[in-house]
């Protein structure tokens, strides 16, 4: 694997007890990388490895900062690898205030001579300031884990490990963190590995996507590039989506939509977000979007654009089959999926390169509600 | 209160044999609680001779003693807290004494089983030479026995009187608290002499003694006395009896005891 | 020592000030010492994956088991000129360090180990690896992360600990007993006085003495649930 000094990378090879792990892969510098997997795949070992907390056999580099080299016989003790840890559970300390746990590793970095974020536009950040005299135990699940998180970023982190920091949590606290962890995706310009076995969680977070089964690396890459790589399993999945990038293009305030701007086309989505020039995350359903071969007259689905068929992907035997579209007259645009049965497959005689319309029944905008 | 010194000080036995096997020798004698039993609280100074004493009586007689060993303060504390004891071989006179006189031992029984002879010891040959090494001071640690608690202690202390020495000695005085426990001090080389019952070394060979004449402090009477409430009076009396024969005198005396009365 | 002619004439107090004054020091420092060695060895006990670590846990709590007459028996042997303790002595020109306070403090703190690593122990397992690792993540080293984590996290251990040991070391008796010689100011402590008192049958000044150490057991361990319960209000 390439070691340039611009991306993290990680290989990794051991046992624990019954259970084997070997991978590599590559992530960027930045954004929000995210590890999937079932529950047991190694997902958190992987992370736990990357922290020094687990040791085991391979290297890690994170940018120009080798952590780890066991050829080399370099290790970083946990303490000096410079990261932020969000522990499932938020783990704050019992005997201190919450004032003193989100200071607990500034003062630390500090004292080493790091820079660290401000405290105060952190904790606005967070929208914790309510919070700083409270004793930890007097807190929510979801005000925990807020302070976790405060309290890994205010330690001048050159990465933010995040170890499935919302499954602890009821559904109302995941709701009010899960657009934080949009603001700062935006803010941050750390990069964020973020272990999670929830695809909506990916959906939304996720730039790039690291599928783990069984202790190996069954694909990486870019998301959208996962959600269409028919090699990965979440394309033939009946839940297979795919995440779009769009620009806000104008809102109708008479109808109350929002048109956006994706390559290749544009979309509408119900209600007003945002202003013209924003950025924001589509979510299309491959179940949601039907195909066909003509333009389809006097039908209420707003959403129907123009694309390419690349691909048809389906078992001999299975009921449907999986279409990769590529948006625009002339395909060049965005991949999306589409699940059709086979038996459409046959009758419209869909082939690859075939110039179709994709009618997209729903279209959802998974956009930080702050921001919003 | 104090609920350690309650317990029987099974190891008060001293340590005339290397400690493991004073050990063993414990658990041997401990384990003697068999049935139809003469109980007796034993002075643990008197516990050898006892030992050799019991076999020939138990095998003459059929009777069976089951020995407690310890001190005789805390023997006292035992009986008057209703101690099921049927003899009680103190380690001094006063004791019997008092218990006959408060009820607690049958009047007319008390009898001088053994009298102590005083000894100043040294494991170690030519330390000890007689009077003149206590007038010396050639010396940082001289045991004794607790005055307050023990017999050879008051013994001791009035020996040290006798020679005028006492005051001068003062400063070098550990207290054992038991007659058992002062041998120890010596033993274990923490002191280099002290004043010791003469039964504890009378089968040690070497180091240096000094038997001290028995002009110089009052004698060391140990008597025995059978309890009011024991179960077994007549096997008592018998066993009582038994001290008294030339069989059991001549243990005794070889344990180096005086004879009683 | 002189008191035996008071023994039914007034009481007398002026014989317990000493034991009392010395039992004091000697739980103090015992305590003290205690600690600082108690707290390392339960730290490796409570977190150490050695192959030694049941023998040595074996080892610490043998105290707890075999009779004070036996320790006493051994750290006279230990203390005296044939054994390490003589050693010591001999570097200041003593004999032995039986009958002795430092003697005292030494068998003190063999015999109330186990009191005071136990629960330590229990209160560093208990913490488990979790805020340890957090630590770690948040810049601490091993040495900032024990002291700032896991002691304070373990602070009602070394509470139990400290009064443990200290309760254990004033009622302390069968091993002083053998090791101390009963030297008044020096090594008659409280408990031998005691002792003492009763094996002389001076039951009421036994009493009052007695009384004195529960009243005083009472208040000690009052006075720790108090603190402690401060300490949790103070916290939250």
């Amino acid at each position: 694997m390439s070691s340039t000094g611009d991306q993290i990378a990680v290989t990794l090879r051991g046992r624990q007890g019954a259970f084997s792990l070997d991978v590599e892969f590559a992530a960027p510098m930045r954004g929000v990388t995210a590890i999937f997997g079932p529950s047991g795949c190694g997902k958190t070992t992987i992370l736990r490895c990357i922290a020094g907390l687990t040791p085991m056999t391979g290297r890690i580099q994170i940018g120009t900062d080798l952590w780890q080299d066991t050829e080399q016989g370099i290790f970083i003790a946990p303490h000096r690898r410079h990261l932020g840890y969000v522990f499932q559970e938020p783990s704050l300390f019992p005997h201190l205030s919450v004032r003193d746990n989100l200071l607990y590793g500034a003062r630390r970095a500090s004292a080493a001579g790091r820079a660290i974020a401000d405290f105060d536009s952190m904790v606005d950040l967070l929208a914790i300031r309510p919070l700083l005299t409270r004793s930890t135990r007097a807190l929510s699940g979801g005000e925990r884990q807020r302070i976790a998180v405060g309290r890994a970023l205010l330690s001048g982190p050159s990465m933010l490990l995040m170890d499935e920091p919302l499954s602890a949590l009821d559904r109302a606290s995941k709701d009010d963190i899960l657009p934080l962890f949009e603001v700062l995706h935006e803010r941050l310009a750390i990069p964020i590995l973020y272990v999670s076995h929830d695809m909506s969680e990916i959906e939304r977070l996720a730039d790039t996507l690291i599928l783990i089964r069984d202790g190996r690396v069954e694909a990486s890459g870019p998301l959208t590039a996962m959600q269409t790589d028919p090699t990965a399993s979440l394309l033939s999945a009946p839940q297979a989506t795919v995440v779009l990038e769009g620009r806000v293009a104008q809102i109708d305030t008479d109808f109350s939509l929002t048109e956006l701007h994706v390559d290749g086309g544009v979309l509408i989505v119900p209600g007003q977000h945002g202003a013209a020039g924003d950025r924001r995350r589509l979510r299309i359903a491959a179940s949601d979007v039907s195909v066909a071969t003509a333009a389809p007259v006097a039908t209420s689905i707003v959403n129907c654009l123009r694309a390419r068929i690349i691909a048809i992907h389906g078992a001999p035997r299975a009921p449907h089959a999986s279409i990769l579209l590529a948006l625009g007259e002339d395909g060049n645009g965005a991949t999306i999926a589409a699940r059709i049965t086979r038996k459409s497959v046959a009758t419209l005689g869909l082939t690859p390169g075939l110039a179709v319309y994709a009618q997209i029944k729903g279209v959802a905008l998974i956009a930080s509600r702050t921001a919003g | 209160m104090v609920p350690r010194a309650r317990r029987p000080l099974m190891l008060g036995l001293g340590v005339q044999t290397p400690l493991c096997m004073a050990l063993l020798g414990l658990l041997a004698f401990g384990s003697a609680a068999r049935a139809a039993d003469i109980k007796v609280a034993v002075a643990a100074n008197f516990a050898d001779p006892f030992k050799e004493i019991a076999a020939k009586f138990e095998a003459s007689s059929g009777h069976r003693l089951v020995a407690s060993l310890g001190a005789t303060g805390q023997f006292y504390a035992q009986i008057v807290e209703g101690a099921p004891f049927d003899i009680l071989l103190a380690a001094d006179r006063a004791t019997s004494a008092k218990a006959v006189r408060e009820g607690y031992a049958v009047a007319g029984t008390a009898y001088t089983y053994a009298v102590g002879k005083l000894v100043l010891y040294s494991p170690t040959a030519g330390v000890v030479d007689g009077a003149a090494t206590l007038k010396a001071v050639a010396f940082t640690r001289l045991a004794i026995a607790n005055p307050n608690v023990a017999p050879y202690g008051v013994a001791a202390v009035e020996t040290m009187q006798a020679l005028d020495v006492l005051d001068a000695l003062r400063p070098k005085l550990v207290q054992g608290n038991s007659i058992a426990q002062t041998f120890q001090f010596i033993a274990t080389g923490n002191a280099e002499l002290g004043f010791v019952a003469l039964s504890q070394i009378a089968t040690l060979a070497g180091g240096s003694r000094w038997i001290v004449p028995e002009t110089m402090h009052a004698p060391i009477s140990q008597d025995a006395v059978v309890m009011t409430g024991a179960k077994e009076i007549a096997a008592a009396q018998a066993f009582l009896t038994f001290l008294k024969t030339p069989q059991a005198r001549s243990i005794i005396e070889k344990y180096g005891y005086g004879g009683g009365d | 020592m002189g008191a035996a002619t008071s023994r039914d004439a007034m009481l007398d107090l002026a014989p317990f000030w000493s034991p009392i004054r010395l039992t004091l020091a000697l739980a103090t420092i015992t305590t003290a010492v205690l600690l600082l060695i108690g707290t390392p060895l339960a730290w490796w006990l409570a977190r150490s994956k050695s192959r030694w670590k049941e023998a040595i846990s074996a080892l610490v709590a043998l105290p707890l088991i075999l009779p004070p007459t036996v320790i006493g028996f051994y750290l006279l042997l230990a203390l005296g000129p044939h054994g390490p303790g003589g050693w010591i002595a001999g570097m200041r020109g003593a004999r032995t360090l039986a009958f002795t306070f430092e003697g005292l403090v030494l068998g003190s703190v063999v015999y109330s180990l186990p009191f005071v690593v136990q629960p330590i122990r229990a209160a560093f397992a208990g913490i488990g690896e979790r805020p340890l690792e957090v630590a770690a993540t948040l810049r601490a080293s091993p040495w900032d992360a024990f002291w700032s984590v896991a002691v304070p996290l373990a602070r009602p251990g070394f509470l139990t600990a400290a009064v443990l040991g200290f309760a254990h070391t004033v009622g302390e008796f069968g091993v002083v007993l053998m090791i101390g010689g009963n030297i008044p100011g020096e090594t008659k402590v409280l408990s031998v006085a005691l002792f003492e008192l009763v094996e002389t049958q001076r039951w009421s000044e036994a009493h009052l003495l007695a009384a004195g150490m529960v009243v005083f057991a009472f208040a000690v361990i009052l006075a720790v649930f108090h603190l402690e319960k401060r300490g949790a209000e103070a916290r939250r």
